[in-house]
């Protein structure tokens, strides 16, 4: 599909008439039904895709079939209602959150402006607040007095294929990024309340092929790109390749081999596609640096977890592959690689879900000896984690002016800072090896970060005219420091953010080019025997 | 007009307790059985709903951080906002209930030419919030001296404390001024503030109208109707129906009787509608759970039971692809037929 012109978009953001630029609704929002058309929508799951995940132990995803969300007729099951309604109830009684969150809002609007959404398109829906409203007014409806005695006068509204046809456009047009919720004086959390709609919409089909395919992939091949065993070996031997002829060192991973101490798990799309690549050459050559007894996974061969876009059993189903591999080689710990969401689940879900990880010891760095306690429960920990240690323990020989072509700045991943707290880590290494790397402005960084636009199983190409709004806070904080300081390289440790933040570089900030961290590591890392040339773009040089 | 509703029905409550307290015998109903129903529907009702919150577990440790994690003890760790340990979330806690430290953080977003995005620091609904909680708080704390006999040393304290400007006679409160403030502000943002407008329902007029008619007549009757205003006899029944032995005293004026029945009406209320936010900040898992589900493992009481897609299943699809790549197996090739 083709996208709008950049000049045409920049213009309708500043002047389209919106609640961002100055104009009022005509409207009262439940009066403005949800309309799609081409490019407003991601496409629906496959049948096949869906009868396969509803073919696994432990899932379910009734009610396969085909459908389009511009048909008047979703040929949705003929009790969908009642799927919805109980499937909230139940909801309600198992996440404490959900009741929290739908009870106290006091729709105070602190959060409105917050949603990266939000400012993009000015759609008063993707205000947080009115996406949440979306639900609770059903939940008022069903399951308050107030809603029960007063109805519309209380915000109440009885669940229509109307409002369902709202939360699939809305629930597909929020990140999981959680900015509002740190805004929010009740930390009520979109993202928890997206999950649950997400959750319900699966109940009765609902559900997007962007997500459920790589899911099923996941699954079935251990990652969400479909590699089967051989294909994701023989990607890694590629990069093998493309590190000797840079360096002229071989590097020597290995593959499900028992009896490995470290057991790596990154993204699958970093050993795919650029930029993630470069990332992986930065393990590759790190992990050779420094002689790390570690093997590659073929059966868990993902790091990021498409289940947590779906619902909270397919999230257990896809990461429980993790401590099984690792049991079964015997290893010790797990190092994790950079991804935002990945980490959101390993950091906040994992144990819970799938642990205890009782055969697993606590990460202790071989190298350094220093013992991650933070750790000491999930025994996995993060490559900036590990990678920081080694830095300040003075273990990696460095070169920074190898790193002399990057002028950077860095992107905190919404999951890492908002799910995790992973801030300085990342700083650290960066200030250890680039020369030139400057922050965005205060309010767009840390904890108060953009999302790149295109999380949670929205990176597909049918919908990019609303992934370049979602992203524009994000650019548009980069572009500041791109013009200012001449940055051109945007730092990240997240694999969904290597591909989507280069499409929104590429469409908003063409000069800045996109980074995984461990990239720039590998950048300037001096490797014993190497025979290396001249490498002005680093990893990136062709040769 | 989403207030003209919550409006009326203020108005309307006004008028009836104006008029039905004027009728003989109905001074019983609107001093005594009223507000007693309206505590106990207030105490059952907050507790009913805490309870029916947690009763729902809390599945997965979901805190926002909002700062540096526990890490690297050479990294700085942000322990207000990123908390570790339970002293440390519950210093996170009072910060947030009792500082409003999220709203504390707020900007307002806009969009100019090319685009270009600027967030500025907006403190303003944290002054207004401020404003409004804590004049209502120190004015529930000076009511205080109505219900019980002799009157606490700190009640005094801070009644003298909220008069000292001792402007007029008797002194205006400095919390009736703010208060009112407040709701005016809080009021006005709805109006002007088109996002804030747009999402706002008549279940959010209708409290602020409602507390503006109670701090209204509360002041009507400190300050301007005072005739009918006999603060021995009002104290007299506020000890009645504090210790369940209710007298009428028949000389309280109707402003009284007024104030008295929005005041139960709020209460009342307090338990069906948003106002439960006083009990909900204590509950949010997003704040009050520590960031440390990496070094102590939290339980999810419904834990499903769920198997991966097993590594057999994964080596019995792919055996051949693994053992032709070189990729260790656990079981090997069956002997091929043709090869003899």
């Amino acid at each position: 599909m083709a996208i709008v012109k950049v000049d045409k978009l920049a213009k309708s953001v500043f002047q389209g008439p919106s609640l961002m630029t100055g104009s009022y609704p005509t409207k009262d929002w439940m009066e403005v039904p949800a309309v799609f058309k081409p490019g407003n929508f991601a496409y629906p799951a496959k049948k096949e895709k869906v009868e396969y995940m509803n073919s696994q132990q432990g899932l379910s995803f009734p009610n396969a079939r085909e459908w389009w969300p511009e048909d008047d007729d979703w040929k949705l099951p003929e009790n969908w209602k009642e799927i919805i309604i109980n499937g909230l109830k139940d909801r309600l009684d198992k996440f404490r959150s959900l009741k929290i969150f739908m009870d106290c809002c006091v729709r105070c609007g602190a959060c409105a402006d917050k949603c990266h959404f939000f400012l993009g398109t000015g759609d008063p829906k993707n205000m947080p607040v009115l996406r949440a409203e979306l639900l609770r007014s059903v939940y008022r409806n069903d399951f308050t007095l107030a809603g029960k005695l007063l109805g519309k006068m209380a915000g109440a509204r009885e669940m229509t294929v109307g409002v369902l046809k709202e939360w699939f456009m809305y629930a597909y047009q929020c990140t999981e990024c959680r900015r509002c919720s740190v805004f929010c004086p009740y930390g009520i959390d979109q993202a928890e309340i997206t999950m649950m709609m997400r959750e319900m919409l699966h109940l009765v089909g609902v559900g997007i092929n962007w997500i459920l395919e790589p899911a099923s992939n996941s699954n079935r091949t251990g990652n969400h790109m479909g590699l089967q065993p051989h294909t994701f070996k023989d990607n890694v031997d590629f990069l093998v390749d493309d590190v000797e002829n840079l360096t002229g060192v071989r590097v020597e991973p290995t593959f499900n081999r028992k009896g490995a101490e470290i057991l790596f798990i990154t993204p699958s799309a970093d050993v795919f596609a650029e930029p993630g690549l470069y990332t992986a050459m930065g393990y590759l050559i790190l992990f050779h640096a420094i002689g790390l007894d570690y093997t590659w996974s073929t059966y868990a061969s993902e790091g990021g977890n498409f289940g947590l876009f779906t619902n909270n059993q397919t999230m257990k189903k896809l990461n429980a592959k993790m401590y099984a591999e690792a049991k079964r080689l015997g290893v010790k710990y797990i190092i994790g690689g950079e991804c935002g969401h990945m980490w959101r689940v390993l950091h906040q879900y994992m144990d819970t879900m799938n642990g205890p990880a009782d055969f697993l010891e606590v990460p202790k760095s071989p190298i350094t000896s220093t013992v991650f306690d933070n750790a000491a429960s999930t025994k996995m920990i993060h490559i900036s984690e590990f990678t920081a240690d080694l830095i300040k323990n003075n273990k990696l020989n460095i070169d920074k002016s190898r790193n002399d072509h990057v002028y950077a700045t860095w992107h905190d991943s919404c999951n890492t800072s908002r799910g995790m707290g992973l801030l300085e880590e990342p700083r650290y290494i960066l200030d250890n090896v680039v020369n030139n790397w400057v922050d965005m402005p205060e309010n767009a960084i840390r904890e108060k970060t953009f999302c790149c636009g295109s999380g949670t199983g929205l990176n597909t190409d049918e919908i990019m005219e609303i992934r370049m709004r979602g992203g524009l806070p994000r650019a548009n904080a980069v572009k500041y420091v791109h013009e200012r300081y001449g940055v051109n390289t945007l730092g990240c440790v997240c694999a969904i953010d290597r591909a989507t933040l280069t499409s929104l570089m590429n469409y908003w900030v063409p000069e800045v080019t996109v980074a995984g961290l461990t990239e720039l590591v590998g950048n300037s890392l001096v490797l014993e025997g190497e025979q290396r040339q001249e490498l002005d773009e680093g990893l990136r040089t062709l040769v | 007009m989403k207030y003209t509703f919550p409006l009326a029905a203020v108005i309307a409550l006004v008028l009836i307790a104006w008029i039905g307290s004027k009728i003989p015998g109905m001074q019983y109903l609107f001093g005594v059985v009223i507000p007693w129903l309206a505590v106990a529907t207030f105490i059952i009702g907050f507790c009913y709903r805490v309870v029916h919150w947690a009763k729902s577990p809390v599945p997965f440790k979901i805190p926002t951080t909002c700062g540096q994690g526990y890490s690297l003890p050479w990294i700085k760790h942000d322990k207000l906002e990123s908390p570790a340990t339970t002293s440390q979330v519950v210093a996170r806690m009072f910060l947030e209930i009792f500082l409003f430290r999220s709203l504390w953080r707020n900007t307002k977003a806009e969009v100019h030419e090319g685009p270009k995005l600027t967030y500025e620091s907006s403190k303003w609904l944290w002054l207004f919030g401020i404003l409004f909680h804590y004049s209502f708080l120190v004015i529930i704390l000076r009511h205080i001296r109505l219900f019980v006999d002799p009157v606490p040393g700190f009640i005094n304290v801070l009644e003298f404390g909220d008069g000292i400007l001792q402007i007029g006679a008797p002194s205006i409160y400095l919390t009736d001024v703010t208060i009112l403030l407040g709701l005016i502000l809080l009021f006005g943002r709805r109006l002007i503030n088109r996002q804030v407008k747009y999402i706002s329902l008549a279940n959010d007029y209708f409290p602020l109208f409602l507390i503006f008619g109670i701090v209204v007549t509360g002041i009507l009757m400190r300050f301007f109707l005072r005739t009918d205003i006999d603060i021995v006899a009002i104290k007299r029944l506020a000890i009645g129906l504090a210790t369940l032995q209710p007298t009428i005293p028949t000389n309280i004026g109707s402003i009284f009787y007024i104030h008295l029945f929005l005041v139960s009406v709020l209460l009342a209320y307090f338990p069906f509608s948003k106002l439960m936010h006083l009990g909900g900040v204590f509950l949010s898992p997003t704040r009050n759970l520590a960031n440390d589900s990496r070094m102590r493992r939290h339980i999810n009481p419904w834990n499903p039971d769920i198997k991966p897609h097993s590594y057999a299943g994964y080596e019995d699809e792919f055996r051949e692809f693994m053992v032709d790549a070189g990729i260790p197996v656990e079981k090997e090739l069956p002997p091929k037929a043709d090869e003899e």
